[in-house]
């Protein structure tokens, strides 16, 4: 079974939230999957559904409920795990890595003895100055200089840059076979982002963890994924190789999202925004979450939902959940120039 | 006045001189002891110089720290710098106190980047485009056709004007911000991170929109931003800064195309560009470590600690911003190269 199923495997996941106004669909129907050893960028913006989708992955979604779908792993539910049998794998199997290292270290016991207690919780026998040597290693491993003397320090004396670093030795400290990374350089400053970027990959190819990265930077997937997941309205709107998904998106929502971007490498005369706003998923529109914004939309948009499926004749596995996508493909964009 | 008669007259003095702002410095006190004397100095902005023509985008880049930021609440007066020159068509801002300042306020405005907290919960939109002609005692004739005509022009509905901000989506509101600044008829906005804050595909509009209303308008725009690839967008010139000073200016081309400058290179190669096709094709100049501390610059040049050609010279003499290598704009390096680190377009397909 572990062999034939991929890693991850989330199936028409569903999260609500409760709120004043009434019900949030977060998350409405994803699914996609996570082989062994590779990164995939799941990219949305704001609303989207991307850091729920995420974090419902350990179940760390506290007052969301999960109103639908399943999360396997290694072809085990995770949504039927007991508390204790999850916790075995948080941090072990599965590692996280977020945005803001400040709300993941906590401010008053040393950055090594962090790395040492998540080290030691899930290897029992390990004592504690094995522990402690391995704790350094793993510091001077995510490029930290001076590990030895860094061992000892508090987070406050570490920059954003070096805590970043810190919580990436702790998340990969137990060899997990999943790292879930949560915008992991958004609030970098870009020479920053670059040496975390590079961190990533050193720390891919030292685990052979896959890797889970949700980010709003499509240049970061660019640059990092195999694969990509663009969500949009809690659904996955397109799913494919990265270079595919890239030059010959088969979305309009993802042909939307390149057109808009301003590009370091060329010049672009002017920007396509997409018209109007993401909708309300107090009260999603019928029809394709997207049909509001998009050029193509017609009568059949806004009654029946697209599902994903196939398109494309590439090796690689391209989806996507559009009626007509297959007119995009006419049509010369400024992306696929 | 309306818009487009002000526009109009802004529109044939396009070209012209706005803004001149020479040898800035803001350096805020460090307290500490008993008596809460200063006994240091964070040296945010040390000695900036540029200037700024009418219908002209002067983009200050930089990362968090560098003194942009700072640099554009000074030239708003917002801040009153520790010294240097604030040139407003020839009028010195920096020293007038604010009754001198009063009229000249009008001229230049500022649109912050976040737009949930920069526009106030308790006012109606109408209200808060209204304020500064209020201030300025404009209000009474025309304010509200005045508040209409804002309204249209950054693409908003007039029954919009009656709602509060909390009603509106972060696109809407820095539209609302841009019609606030432009409520006096400004001749220079300055822009701080205006777009920083959006998604990518209201980015796009509300960009297109300040572009937009620069030609229509005339308007001098100060663009502070720590993202490369929007400057590059929008930008006529640039200045790069880093830890309080310019260390390299000029033409979007020059900058883009010929830097000459090590720290103006690095950021420009560490900047993911979303194409896969380019994975591993470009250079990748990453730099070690981060930015000093402001409170205590390092001697000679700032960038010396991260730069991988710094030499003893480095730390002894301050380069000077000067045309070294005959490109046709200056950079603050002692041994500046031309290193195009972009990959010119449509190299991968």
């Amino acid at each position: 079974m572990e062999n034939t199923e991929p890693l991850l495997v989330i199936d028409e996941l569903a999260v609500e939230f409760r709120t004043d106004e009434g019900v949030v669909k977060a998350v409405d129907g994803a699914s996609f999957t996570i082989d062994r050893g590779e990164i995939v960028g799941v990219v949305g913006e704001s609303g989207s559904g991307k850091s729920v989708t995420a974090m419902s992955i350990l179940g760390l979604v506290k007052s969301g409920r999960r109103a639908g779908g399943t999360i396997r792993f290694r072809g085990r539910d995770l949504g039927e795990l007991a508390g204790k049998e999850l916790r075995t794998i948080r941090g072990a199997e599965i590692a996280m890595i977020f945005q803001d290292p400040m709300t993941a270290l906590n401010p008053v016991v040393t950055v090594g003895k962090q790395i040492v207690e998540a080290l030691r919780l899930h290897d029992r026998k390990l004592s504690k100055d094995a522990a402690r040597d391995r704790a350094i290693e793993l510091l001077a491993l995510v490029g930290m200089p001076d590990a030895a003397a860094r061992f000892k320090q508090y987070p406050h004396e570490f920059s954003g840059g070096m805590r970043q670093r810190a919580m990436i030795a702790m998340a990969i400290a137990n060899g997990p076979s999943l790292l879930i990374a949560d915008e992991p350089t958004t609030a970098l400053d870009v020479t920053i982002q670059a040496q975390v970027l590079d961190l990533l990959r050193v720390a891919q190819q030292e685990t052979q963890a896959a890797t889970l990265l949700i980010t709003h930077d499509l240049g970061v997937v660019a640059e990092l994924a195999d694969r990509v997941v663009v969500m949009y309205a809690g659904r996955v709107v397109e799913q494919g190789d990265v270079t595919t998904v890239f030059t010959a998106p088969r979305h309009p929502y993802t042909v939307g999202l390149l057109e808009s971007l301003p590009r370091l490498d060329r010049d672009v005369d002017e920007l396509h925004p997409i018209p109007g706003s993401p909708p309300s998923l107090l009260a999603p529109p019928p029809g394709c979450p997207f049909h509001p914004r998009c050029p193509l939309a017609r009568d059949r948009c806004r009654t029946e939902r697209p599902e994903l499926r196939v398109v494309g004749n590439g090796t690689a596995v391209h989806r996507t959940a559009c009626h007509f996508a297959e007119e995009l493909a006419a049509v010369p964009t400024e992306v696929t120039r | 006045m309306t818009v487009e008669t002000a526009a109009a007259q802004r529109l044939e003095h396009l070209g012209e001189e706005v803004l001149r702002v020479d040898d800035l410095a803001m350096h805020f006190p460090i307290r500490g002891g008993v008596f809460r004397r200063a006994v240091g100095a964070v040296r945010a902005v040390d000695g900036v110089s540029f200037a700024i023509d009418q219908g002209e985008t002067l983009s200050l880049v930089g990362e968090s720290g560098c003194g942009k930021s700072t640099t554009g609440r000074m030239v708003v007066r917002l801040l009153e710098p520790t010294s240097g020159r604030i040139l407003y068509r020839g009028h010195d801002l920096a020293t007038m106190s604010e009754d001198e300042l009063r009229p000249w306020r009008s001229k230049t405005q500022i649109v912050f980047q976040d737009p949930y907290a920069s526009l106030s919960p308790r006012m109606t939109v109408h209200d808060i485009i209204a304020e500064p002609l209020r201030v300025q005692g404009r209000y009474r004739q025309g304010g509200a056709d005045r508040v209409s005509e804002l309204l249209d022009l950054v693409g908003l509905q007039p029954e919009h004007a009656n709602r509060y901000a909390h009603e509106f989506s972060g696109g809407q509101r820095q539209r609302i911000g841009i019609a606030r600044a432009l409520a006096l008829d400004p001749e220079l906005l300055v822009l701080d991170e205006p777009v920083s804050a959006l998604d990518v595909s209201i980015q796009a509009q509300v960009v297109n929109k300040l572009r937009e209303l620069q030609q229509r308008l005339g308007l001098a725009y100060l663009f502070i931003s720590h993202d490369l690839s929007i400057v590059r967008h929008v930008s006529h010139r640039i200045a790069v800064m880093y830890l309080g000073v310019i260390v390299e200016t000029g033409t979007r081309d020059q900058i883009f195309s010929a830097p000459t400058h090590p720290y103006t290179q690095a950021l420009l190669s560490a900047v993911p560009v979303p194409d896969p096709r380019l994975r591993g094709a470009r250079e990748r100049i990453t730099l070690t470590g981060d930015v000093p501390n402001p409170a205590n610059p390092p001697s000679g040049c700032r960038f010396r600690t991260r730069c991988w050609k710094a030499q003893a010279k480095c730390a002894e003499e301050v380069p000077a911003l000067e045309d070294r290598l005959g490109t046709g704009h200056p950079s603050a390096c002692h041994f500046p190269e031309l290193l195009p680190v972009l990959p010119t377009s449509g190299a991968a397909s």
